[in-house]
């Protein structure tokens, strides 16, 4: 196991830029995500690391190896990397048993039978697929084949196994599943991973920390908790969790990193960024990112609206109320509103931050 | 030579270019030299033929030939005789195909099947087997007292009769198109088309039609590019009518004067290239305006029920092919019963004896078999061994240069077999450098024969590779597997059954080809395609006949055990299966 650096790492194909000046540390046997929309660069920024592209400028190093910079004309191939790589295909050769399929990394080391056996055995285990080792991957499940293709990664011993989108094929039952597999096989072997999603949800359930993407850029890397309750700018707050950014003015910033805001016609109290804090142009700039836990319907509060739109998601609605002609407030509410009727709103939390930060960029 | 040498020049400049970085990826692209000198240089070194005229640049056999009569006599014909054979094979085999292809007519194996002979039957056959069945002589029609009385024409020997040979031997090129097209349509575009109201003529005219115009495009200019260089129909035909094409003139002129007309010869060729290549860019312009993705579920065959009609249609599809296929067939192995040719057959005095003077006693049809047999099998064993790594670097590792041969392959195709024999003559008759004639050997047939069918073989593979995910490449490579392991353990296997394909279909066409042999074969090196074609000419129609119904079997037999074994093989061995 090792862990990972990228540095400056730049990416063109043809005229378009995929990634640009992209830095990235990940420690050993950490659980990063990639995370972004289509398009922003995640996936090649995994095929980087795995050597199936070159960088343009920068340079990556595994484990303290430099495995490519252009610079210095350094660029270790794929199959000498020692990476195991996870598709969203599951790229299972066909033609192979699933024994075979697992085993293919040893088989290429030249390793003998008997210790191959022994550790495919192992590895099929792991994955709960030990009864399946002679069937063809055309008679698996999806989820199946993707635990198979994990078992390929696994038994090689990688210095870091990398999942590009691996359960977008899957239904939505097999993926919570498959979620805690993977979670999992991260705990048993302590492997640095890194998970490339679009898929927030999926994201935030299992990753230690989070790199989200946009344009060719890292726009912010935290752990889950800290892009959620404090996006770095518009694009983090508006891509992480159902949450809403609005442009606000009149903000006091108080001692202790809260501030007041002024929202319709009543000031709310929120936590602030400190770099905007400590900016001079905090009411030019400032959104407020409002989450729906945050706000509840409270008849006698004074912050008023209208019911917009109401939309049961099971065992809760959401609501969305509109405080004034540019504002739209996201909440939760425990029971159905009509479109059109009044309601107070209290504001519990928010968080305010620079809302054009990273958009000249 | 000196193209070679610039084309060493370009590697380098190229290859850095690519993502391949590491040494055993650069070794791949020097496959593609050989590829460039078996079939590009020689097209090369023709058309220097025509512009050289003894060292010296000149435009005197431009001059010659452009301006005699004969020549635009002969194009005037091949030009009527394409387009008309073109029309024919379109109406044959877009009735076909539409049939076939979009509603519930039973059997429909076994029509695709039947429906795939003709192709692969040589023409030169099938124009025997034509003229066999009508005329005055023909052993079937006098069986039956049915033959015209002595001494009227043949009505084959004449443009129309070549037109409908054209027609009908080329009507399984649109059919293949054209289905492989229709089964693209996705169901949901006709449904909704029904849902909105369309039914019957409208369906078919206002949906169905123009989706499918693609492959009917495509199919139309195939048909016409290959009737254009056909040279067996025309020769069988057009020869005793004294009604030249372009193909059958070239081939007249060097049989009757020799190496001294090459020049003329090399400007006739670059006529019909022109021609040929019009058509190809009529083709892609026409294509270039309609871009019709189609969406949806691919997969599940429409069935359009004709309900009562069906019999009635299952009786006209199966009729077409008696009169095309089976009637044509009896009467060459009528004339290959009789005692002596104009006999009149009857079932007391048919004979086996031309079976056996060709199977046991000539030693020319013994050595053609003998010939053909090893021609064709070497041809596509060393194609398949060469197109699956050329698939592999024109597929994976892309750039200017291999763009450029995957065009310049086409041509030694597109090409009339008689152009290219004239341009492995040209290149091989003293190879530069060596010094060493390949003129007279069967080497140079051979060297054709690679050059002619790359495509075909190649074609499948390169399909194969692009259809195959990266991923599975790069989760081997990722495994540490390097080039030449992955090749083997991933790659191979997983192309192998469209390989086979493309093995099968270079065998089956060059097996009893003659257009290419026509002008390369020499005395102990005749190919099958040469017997039939050299036994006719020489009045042995008998013998002739004989032949041609053994070469027939042969594909018959062997079209049938893939067939046969097609549930056995992976999806797309079998090239008349999509």
């Amino acid at each position: 196991m090792a862990d990972i650096n990228l540095s400056r790492i730049t990416k063109c194909f043809g005229d378009y830029r995929a990634l640009n000046q992209v830095s990235l540390d990940i420690s050993d046997g950490e659980f990063v995500a990639l995370l972004g929309p289509s398009g922003c660069g995640k996936t090649t920024l995994l095929r980087l690391m795995a050597g199936f592209e070159e960088p343009g400028e920068g340079q990556i190093s595994i484990g303290g190896q430099v495995v490519a910079d252009p610079a210095k004309g350094v660029m270790v191939s794929p199959e000498d990397r020692n990476l195991g790589i996870v598709f969203q295909s599951y790229a299972l050769w066909p033609h192979m048993s699933v024994s075979r399929n697992v085993g293919y990394p040893l088989e290429v080391r030249g390793m003998n039978r008997a210790d191959r056996d022994r550790r495919i055995s192992e590895a099929l285990d792991i994955v709960a697929l030990g009864p399946y080792a002679d069937r063809s991957p055309a008679e698996l499940s999806g989820g199946q084949r993707q635990r198979v293709a994990l078992a390929r990664c696994l038994v090689m011993e990688p210095r870091a196994v990398l999942l590009d989108e691996p359960l977008a094929n899957l239904d939505v039952h097999l993926r919570e599943t498959m979620q805690q597999a993977f979670l999992d096989f991260h705990r048993r072997t302590g492997a640095t991973m890194i998970y490339v999603t679009h898929d927030q949800a999926e994201a935030m359930a299992m990753a230690d920390r989070i790199a989200v993407m946009d344009k060719g850029h890292i726009r912010q890397m935290a752990a889950p908790e800290t892009l959620y309750r404090e996006p770095a700018d518009h694009m983090v707050a508006g891509f992480v969790g159902a949450g809403s950014v609005l442009p606000i003015t009149g903000v006091e910033v108080e001692n202790g990193g809260t501030c007041s805001v002024k929202l319709g016609d009543t000031r709310i109290a929120a936590r602030v960024c400190p770099k905007l804090a400590s900016s001079g142009h905090i009411n030019g700039q400032a959104g407020l990112c409002l989450r729906p836990e945050d706000v509840w319907v409270e008849d006698e509060a004074p912050l008023r609206g209208k019911v917009e739109d109401c939309v049961y998601l099971g065992g809760r609605f959401r609501l969305s109320v509109r405080i004034d002609d540019e504002h739209t407030l996201p909440v939760y509410a425990n029971r159905r509103a009509r479109v059109g009727e009044p309601v107070g709103l209290k504001v519990a939390d928010g968080w305010v931050f620079d809302r054009l930060a990273g958009e000249v960029a | 030579m000196q193209a070679t040498g610039r084309l060493r020049g370009a590697l380098p400049g190229i290859m850095t270019r690519s993502t391949g970085n590491r040494s055993s990826d650069r070794l791949l692209y020097w496959l593609l030299l050989p590829v460039f000198v078996i079939s590009i240089l020689p097209i090369v070194r023709l058309a220097f033929e025509g512009v050289f005229v003894g060292g010296v640049p000149s435009l005197d056999y431009f001059r010659d030939v452009l301006g005699s009569g004969a020549t635009w006599q002969a194009t005037a014909n091949s030009l009527y005789t394409a387009g008309l054979g073109t029309i024919i094979s379109l109406l044959i085999g877009g009735a076909f195909a539409f049939l076939v292809a979009l509603t519930d007519v039973r059997a429909k194996a076994a029509l695709v099947f039947c429906f795939m002979i003709p192709m692969m039957i040589p023409p030169q056959i099938t124009a025997l087997s034509w003229v066999q069945l009508t005329g005055p002589s023909s052993a079937l029609l006098n069986a039956f007292g049915m033959a015209p009385p002595m001494g009227s024409p043949q009505p084959l020997y004449s443009a129309e009769g070549i037109a409908l040979l054209l027609g009908i031997q080329h009507a399984s090129i649109v059919f293949l198109t054209l289905r492989a097209n229709l089964r693209m349509i996705p169901r949901e575009q006709i449904e909704a088309a029904r849902l909105a109201g369309a039914r019957g003529g409208r369906l078919w005219w206002q949906i169905i039609l123009p989706l499918t115009s693609p492959g009917l495009i495509a199919g139309t200019a195939m048909a016409f590019v290959t009737a254009l260089g056909n040279f067996g129909i025309p020769a069988m035909l057009g020869i005793p009518a004294n009604y030249p094409t372009l193909p059958t003139l070239i081939y007249q002129k060097l049989a009757g004067f020799g190496p001294s007309v090459l020049g003329e010869v090399s400007v006739l060729a670059m006529l019909i290239g022109a021609i040929a290549i019009c058509g190809v860019a009529i083709h892609h312009r026409l294509l270039a305006n309609r871009d019709y993705r189609l969406m949806g579920m691919v997969g599940r065959p429409l069935d359009i029920r004709l309900g009562a009609r069906r019999s009635l249609v299952e009786t006209v599809l199966w009729a077409a092919l008696i009169a095309i296929l089976v009637v044509p067939l009896m009467a060459l192995i009528a004339t290959s019963l009789v005692p002596a040719f104009g006999v009149k057959l009857d079932f007391t005095n048919f004979s086996f004896d031309a079976f056996n003077q060709v199977l046991f006693v000539q030693p020319s049809t013994i050595r053609a078999f003998h010939n053909s047999f090893l021609l064709s099998v070497g041809a596509a064993v060393m194609l398949v061994l060469v197109c699956l790594p050329l698939a592999y670097v024109m597929v994976r590792k892309p750039s200017k240069l291999t763009k450029l041969i995957n065009l310049l392959i086409e041509v030694p195709y597109a090409l009339p077999g008689v152009v290219l024999a004239i341009a492995c003559i040209l290149l091989f008759i003293k190879i530069p450098v060596i010094e060493i004639s390949l003129y007279g050997t069967l080497g140079i047939i051979f060297i054709a024969y690679l050059a002619r069918f790359l495509v075909i073989a190649l074609r499948p593979v390169m399909n194969s590779f692009t259809q195959l995910d990266p991923a599975l490449e790069e989760a081997a490579q990722a495994c540490g597997a390097g080039l030449g392991r992955r090749l083997r353990d991933v790659l191979l296997p997983l192309a192998a059954p469209s390989a086979a394909a493309g093995a099968l279909l270079v065998f089956l066409t060059a097996f009893n080809e003659l257009t290419v042999s026509a002008l390369l074969w020499s005395a102990g090196n005749e190919t099958l395609g040469v017997l039939i074609f050299n036994l006719d000419d020489s009045g042995d129609t008998v013998l002739a006949s004989a032949v041609a119904v053994l070469v027939v079997l042969v594909v018959i037999a062997l079209m049938s055990c893939f067939q046969l074994a097609s549930r056995r093989l992976p999806k797309g061995v079998v090239p008349w299966q999509t």
